[in-house]
C-alpha cells in the first residue's frame, strides 16, 4: 500500500502557521516596524531584523510564478500522485511560497494563473496549504 | 578596510582525478585519497609537504568533521583544516579559503579534495531521496518537490522571459557529451544527440533525464601553494588571478529572482580582482547540474548577453573550436562526472589542464585564461575564479 504523505513538522517558529492550517487559515508574518510581510516564519523580520512581528491571515489568492510537473517522485510516498504539479505561488500580499496545484485541471497550470488556497488533510487533523486554479490570469 | 587582493599570490600546482564511473571497489574516502595521491604526484610533492587540507561533505558516508576524518585517513597532521559546505560551490570556495590561508601565512601547501561513491555507495532511490534534503524540510519537502523540479521551475521561467527552448537546453547536453568523448576518464563513453536528450524519460517538466547530471563514483583533488613556491615545482602552475563569491538564498522559495542570480556578482568580483573581463576568457568551465544552469551562468558571467545563453549552445559557440569561449571541455557534470562537491572540482582540474596545454583534440588552442564557476544549492551560492597560465 502507499506510504502516507508527510505531516507538517511543527516548531517554535511555525506553530501558529500550522495551527492556522488546521483551522483552514493561511497565516503569514507581518513586521510592525517596517510593514513587510514574509513567508517562512522566522524569529525576526528578514528585511529590517525587528522582532516586532504579527501573524496576519492571507486572502489565499495568488498567482503562479513558476511550476513544474513532477514525473519521477523523489520519495516513495509521492509516487502514487505522479504526475503532480509543484509551483511557486506569489501571494496577493507579496510573499512567495511553494505548494502543489491540486484539482482535475492541475496539469493545465500555466505561469500567471490565478490560484486560491485550499487545505489538504495530512492525518490527525493536520493540514498543509495547497492551491487550486481559480480561473483567469493574474 | 580594503580587500586584500589574491591576484597572482597563489597557484594550483597539482591536479588529480580518481577512477570515475561505477567504481564498486572504492569507498568515498578512498576516492578522495586516490585523487589526492594523483594530485600530489602531479605536483611532485610528498605527503609531509602538505600543511593544510580542505574538503567538503558526504551524503553516502556517515562521517562528522570530514576534514579531520580525511586527514586521519591520509595520515596527515596539518596546521590548517576544515570541511566546508556550500553545496556545489564548495570547491571554488575552498580554493578561495586556501588562497587566503596561504597569503596569511597559515599554510604553505594546501590539499583540496572532494568526492563520494554516489553511484555504488547507495541505491539510485537512496541517492534521489537523500538529495531531497536540499529542499526546505518544513515548507518545500511536504510538497514532493525535487532538485530537478526546482531547476525545472527556473528553466520554465527562463523559457517564458527569454524564449529559451528545450532544443537549446538539449544542445547543452549534446555538446557537453561530445567534449566528454575526448576525455579519457569521463563517466559517459557513448555519443548523445539532441534528439536523444529530447526523447529521454521526463523527470520534472521541462527537464528530462538527460538534462540532469550524472550520479558517479568520483573524487577530485588539487594542490595550492604560493606563487613563489610554485615556480620551483615540476608542474606548470595555474595562477589564481581573481576570485569572488556571492550568496543570495538557500531554498528556491526564498530566491530573490528565478532569472537573475548571484553569479553576476561573484563574476564581477573575480573580474575586478584580476583586472580582466569576459573578452579575456579563453575557456570556461561552468557548473552544469542541469542543462539550464550553464545557459544562465554564461549570461551572468558575460560570455553572451542576457537571454542568449540558449543560442550560445545551439549556434555551436560553446563547442571546442566553435569560435567563441568553449564551455565544459571535459564534459561537465552532465557527461564527465558528478559526485557531490567533486562535480564542480573537476571544472577546476580541467581549467588547469587546459592552461598547461597538450590535450590533443580537447585542447582549446592558445588557452591562457580560464574561468571556472561553481554554484551550490538552487543557484544559491556562487563562486567564480579566473586562472591564468601566467600572472595577470
Amino acid at each position: 500500500m502507499t506510504e502516507t504523505l508527510p505531516s507538517p513538522v511543527v516548531n517554535a517558529d511555525s506553530a501558529p502557521y500550522w495551527q492556522g492550517a488546521r483551522e483552514g487559515r493561511l497565516l503569514i508574518r507581518r513586521c510592525d516596524a517596517c510593514g513587510q510581510t514574509h513567508f517562512m516564519p522566522r524569529h525576526l523580520c528578514p528585511a529590517c531584523w525587528s522582532a516586532d512581528l504579527r501573524w496576519v491571515e492571507a486572502t489565499g489568492r495568488g498567482t503562479v510564478h513558476s511550476f513544474t510537473i513532477i514525473r519521477r517522485a523523489p520519495l516513495a510516498a509521492f509516487a502514487p500522485r505522479v504526475p503532480y504539479v509543484v509551483a511557486l505561488i506569489d501571494l496577493e500580499e507579496g510573499p512567495r511560497m511553494m505548494a502543489n496545484i491540486l484539482g482535475d485541471d492541475a496539469l493545465d497550470t500555466a505561469i500567471g494563473d490565478a490560484v486560491a488556497v485550499c487545505f489538504e488533510d495530512r492525518g490527525e487533523g493536520a493540514a498543509v496549504p495547497q492551491f487550486r486554479r481559480a480561473g483567469g490570469r493574474g | 578596510m580594503s580587500e586584500t587582493s589574491l591576484r597572482n599570490r597563489v597557484a594550483i600546482v597539482g591536479v588529480g582525478e580518481s577512477d570515475i564511473g561505477k567504481v564498486p571497489g572504492m569507498t568515498g574516502l578512498g576516492l578522495n585519497a586516490q585523487a589526492a595521491k594523483r594530485a600530489l604526484d602531479d605536483a611532485g610533492l610528498k605527503p609531509l609537504d602538505i600543511d593544510g587540507l580542505l574538503t567538503a561533505y558526504s551524503f553516502t558516508e556517515p562521517y562528522f568533521m570530514l576534514g579531520s576524518v580525511l586527514c586521519e585517513y591520509l595520515g596527515l597532521q596539518p596546521r590548517f583544516n576544515a570541511s566546508l559546505v556550500v553545496g556545489g560551490a564548495t570547491p571554488a570556495v575552498m580554493l578561495k579559503h586556501a588562497a587566503e590561508a596561504i597569503v596569511a601565512g597559515q599554510a604553505e601547501v594546501v590539499l583540496v579534495t572532494a568526492g563520494e561513491n554516489r553511484a555504488t555507495g547507495q541505491s539510485r532511490d537512496q541517492a534521489v531521496a537523500a538529495l531531497t534534503a536540499v529542499g526546505h524540510p518544513y515548507f518545500e519537502q511536504p510538497y514532493g518537490s525535487s532538485i530537478p523540479g526546482f531547476y525545472a521551475m527556473i528553466a520554465r521561467r527562463h523559457m517564458l522571459e527569454y524564449g529559451t527552448t528545450r532544443e537549446q537546453m538539449a544542445e547543452v547536453a549534446a555538446t557537453t557529451r561530445r567534449h566528454a568523448l575526448l576525455h579519457p576518464n569521463a563517466h559517459m563513453k557513448a555519443p548523445l544527440t539532441r534528439e536523444q536528450v529530447l526523447a529521454a524519460k521526463p523527470i520534472a517538466d521541462p527537464l528530462g533525464m538527460l538534462d540532469c547530471c550524472l550520479i558517479s563514483d568520483a573524487g577530485g583533488a588539487f594542490i595550492v601553494t604560493s606563487a613563489e613556491r610554485a615556480a620551483d615545482l615540476r608542474a606548470k602552475p595555474a595562477y589564481l588571478l581573481g576570485i569572488g563569491e556571492f550568496h543570495t538564498h538557500e531554498h528556491i522559495m526564498c530566491a530573490p529572482s528565478l532569472t537573475e542570480f548571484g553569479a553576476t556578482r561573484s563574476g564581477a568580483a573575480a573580474y575586478r580582482m584580476a583586472g580582466l573581463g569576459p573578452a579575456d576568457i579563453d575557456v570556461a568551465e561552468l557548473y552544469d547540474c542541469f542543462s539550464i544552469v550553464p545557459i544562465i551562468e554564461a549570461e551572468e558571467l558575460g560570455l553572451c548577453p542576457r537571454g542568449e545563453g540558449g543560442r550560445y549552445w545551439l549556434d555551436g559557440r560553446a563547442a571546442i573550436g566553435g569560435g567563441a569561449v568553449p564551455v565544459n571541455t571535459h564534459g561537465g557534470m552532465l557527461s564527465h562526472a558528478h559526485a557531490g562537491a567533486a562535480g564542480g572540482l573537476f571544472g577546476i582540474v580541467e581549467a588547469v589542464r587546459q592552461l598547461r596545454g597538450g590535450l590533443g583534440a580537447r585542447q582549446v588552442e592558445g588557452a591562457e585564461i580560464a574561468l571556472v564557476h561553481n554554484e551550490g544549492g538552487i543557484l544559491s551560492s556562487h563562486c567564480t575564479m579566473l586562472l591564468g597560465k601566467d600572472k595577470a
